[in-house]
């Protein structure tokens, strides 16, 4: 593997993919490979981080961002503190500065933030020391999610240079959707979104993805789909009228599954409803490739971690 | 007898047809006398050669917060800071706390505004008890005890029944009843302009079409009343050939957009990396659409300029996007933007520009002022065309120094404000 000095990601943030560059993008994705190797030693830690405090500040509830997280910052050997709160800071009466003030007084390293209001991550970036990862805002990024599903599907084909993505479900206010469109349109991929267009955002080829209002046609020639979870308890029947109909019409069954490319991967970011976006039948069969987007998460986060730490790529597994 | 001689300067009187070098002559906080080197009398003389002399201007949109919420803006900061900015009067919103839906509360800030002793204030009452859109509030009461106009701005009306009551109810006490033209359940917890760049930048989005709605709905309803509708701060395109229209088949609407909208567009809230400073309602719109008004305000379709004043603390501001509150502290910056953005590049001239800020305003709410003729109101706004303005927000009179422009270089600012023969700022 072709080996570059990590420095250009020492010392920044990962607020989103927007601003990355694809030789980042590359690095990132690179260095992920080698940390895979650690979750399969029988002691799964190395001491890149060792001695560097990491707060996981979770501002909206999240489960398995927030564990695959821990995860990657102890295999990593930094402490780590956890902050969970499902109030933003405004109902508690704190200010995101006095937040970010308060969190800087005990010098960590690293914040991982995940908020429900997008731009917070940026905000907190500007008056913070720390290096800022963006573990999901409003409805903007959710730049560890897009990067580990990269990897995932680049895993399976080697590049991601000309191969079609589909994006399918809720995606008018989904980060999972725009981080993935903008890393994804980025390493060459093509992307397109499918979904009621109440379910899409206005002027979506602002995000170079290619509309779809059904999804069948999007399926045709995709090697890789992946559907969006759908919240029923957000949509007030407004988007949509049941979940029997968006089942009838927009989940990933087996026979729409076939319109794909033979081999085309199934993804989800999860939590999964079966039988409202997916089938369980997909979700369970040979193409589907959730569970490995879930392992590929820790190597991703410890390469983030990693390298904004100022590791270099050569040594990332090292010991 | 008060006397105050303002000599030399280039008076501007749209109403008698007035552009030349003059000295105005105010006694007893009235015009006297107007001409050219009036002889000295025993008076203070403001001398304003090389500037420009106009009648004073009204804001017909401020927010000056007090009652209730004093560490936002008070009522004497919120009337220093307008003279500061170039206006002799301000129109304020009845969304304080305690809401001015009765006419104690009118009463108590005309008192709190008089002990000011700055610049005019002239209360406009909310439309409807506690702005709440429910019923309508003591329009009557408040217009005797003071009230110039009726609003619940910011908040939409958004019961098209209510506003078609208010309407035909307003028409008894000859007042306009002014909106923030918005569909809520449209604009749907947005945070800024829907479009290319909200997609972008992943900020949720309020859609044009919910103010052009509303802007529909509520001519049409002017014109089924006959009511006095004045349309607040238009942001878009779309309401601005509505009116345009609606004007060209005689309709008696008004309408006024807030120097922001001329100003900025929604790639600048791109550019601040989500710097709720941007954060306004009506939010940023596209430059399609601020070019629209600006060519509304050339054709004339664009009847007042007004500054939409929204001070907030510090604090407040201090936060993610969404979480901020919508408004910019914008008396100090209005009027050096007009000059800048329409007079310096010749969309309209500086006649023009004193209807949209004076004469027009005044004859919309139907106070005194807006002219120069003899016995009018001794209230001049005096600008410096040529002044260089860097917009320094820590040198704010205002208490909230929340603003987009902090830095910005504009060229043409106010010079000094005189309120009833008083000098009640000066550079």
């Amino acid at each position: 593997m072709g080996i570059e000095p990590a420095t250009a990601l020492a010392g920044k943030d990962l607020v989103g993919i927007a601003t990355l560059e694809p030789g980042e993008i590359q690095l990132l994705l690179d260095t992920a490979e080698q940390l895979l190797e650690v979750a399969r030693r029988p002691i799964k830690k190395v001491p890149a981080l060792r001695g560097m405090t990491v707060v996981n500040l979770f501002m909206e509830p999240s489960t398995r961002t927030r564990f695959s997280f821990e995860v990657a910052e102890k295999r990593l050997s930094a402490d780590t503190l956890n902050f969970s709160s499902s109030t933003s800071s405004v109902t508690k009466g704190e200010t995101l500065f006095d937040t970010a003030r308060n969190l800087m007084a005990m010098a960590p390293d690293f914040i991982v933030i995940r908020h429900p209001n997008t731009g917070a991550p940026h905000r907190l970036a500007g008056v913070v020391s720390a290096s800022v990862i963006n573990a999901g805002d409003g409805s903007n990024e959710h730049p560890t999610q897009a990067l580990l599903d990269a990897f995932t599907i680049r895993r399976h084909f080697g590049s991601l240079e000309g191969l079609t993505v589909v994006i399918a479900g809720d995606i008018r206010h989904s980060r999972v959707a725009r981080s993935n469109a903008f890393l994804l349109t980025k390493m060459g991929a093509k992307v397109r979104f499918a979904a009621p267009a109440s379910l899409l955002p206005v002027e979506v080829e602002e995000l170079q993805a290619q509309p779809y209002h059904r999804l069948e046609p999007a399926l045709e020639g995709a090697d890789a789909v992946m559907m969006l979870r759908i919240q029923m308890e957000r949509q007030k029947k407004l988007n949509f009228p049941s979940m029997r109909e968006y089942f009838d019409f927009f989940a990933l069954t087996p026979e729409r599954l076939r319109l794909a490319k033979a081999g085309a991967l199934v993804m989800h970011p999860g939590p999964m409803n079966r039988g409202v976006e997916i089938d369980s039948e997909v979700a369970d069969g040979d193409q589907s490739v959730i569970l490995e987007q879930v392992t590929n998460g820790v190597a991703i986060r410890m390469a983030i971690l990693y390298l904004l730490a100022g590791g270099r790529s050569e040594s990332a597994a090292g010991s | 007898m008060s006397r105050l001689l303002v000599r030399n300067g280039r008076v501007i009187d749209p109403v008698q047809g007035i552009d030349e070098l003059m000295d105005i002559l105010i006694e007893d906080g009235r015009i006297a006398t107007l001409g050219r080197e009036i002889k000295a009398v025993d008076a203070p003389e403001l001398d304003a050669e090389g500037l420009v002399v106009a009648p004073g201007f009204i804001d017909l949109h401020s927010h000056l917060r007090e009652p209730g919420y004093e560490y936002k803006e008070t009522i004497e900061t919120g009337c220093l800071a307008a003279a500061a900015g170039g206006f002799t009067a301000v129109c304020c919103m009845a969304n304080t706390n305690p809401v001015n839906d009765e006419p104690a509360v009118t009463r108590y800030i005309m008192e709190k505004a008089n002990r000011a002793g700055a610049v005019k204030v002239y209360p406009i009452g909310a439309l409807s008890k506690g702005c709440k859109g429910d019923e309508l509030a003591e329009i009557g009461e408040m217009v005797r005890a003071g009230a110039v106009a009726i609003s619940d701005s910011p908040n939409p009306v958004a019961n098209s029944l209510l506003m078609r009551r208010a309407l035909e109810y307003c028409k008894s006490f000859d007042v306009p009843m002014i909106v923030h033209p918005q569909d809520e359940l449209l604009s749907d917890r947005g945070a800024m302009h829907e479009g290319r760049v909200s997609t972008r930048i992943g900020l949720r989005g309020m859609p044009g079409a919910a103010e052009e709605a509303f802007v529909a709905r509520d001519i049409l309803l002017a014109e089924f009343t006959g009511g006095r509708l004045h349309l607040g701060h238009l942001s878009t395109a779309g309401s601005v050939e509505a009116i345009r229209v609606a004007k060209a088949r005689g309709s008696r609407v008004t309408c006024e957009v807030s120097a922001h909208h001329f100003s900025l567009t929604d790639e600048d809230v791109a550019g601040s990396n989500y710097d709720p400073q941007w954060k306004m309602n009506p939010p940023l719109r596209t430059d399609e659409d601020r070019k629209a008004i600006i060519a509304g305000i050339a054709d004339g379709t664009i009847d007042a300029i007004v500054s939409d004043h929204a001070p907030h603390h510090r604090d407040e501001k201090e936060m993610d996007f969404a979480d901020a509150p919508f408004g910019i502290s914008a008396l100090e910056t209005a009027v050096s933007l007009a000059l800048d953005r329409l007079v310096r590049p010749g969309v309209i001239d500086v006649p023009a520009l004193v209807r949209l800020m004076s004469v027009t305003p005044a004859r919309i709410v139907g106070v005194p002022g807006g002219s120069l003729a003899e016995g009018s109101p001794g209230d001049l706004t005096i600008l410096d065309l040529e002044r260089s303005v860097t917009v320094d927000p820590d040198l704010f009179v205002s208490k909230g120094r929340n603003t987009p422009f902090a830095g910005v270089t504009l060229q043409g600012g106010p010079a000094a404000t005189v309120v009833g023969g008083r000098v009640v700022w000066q550079r």
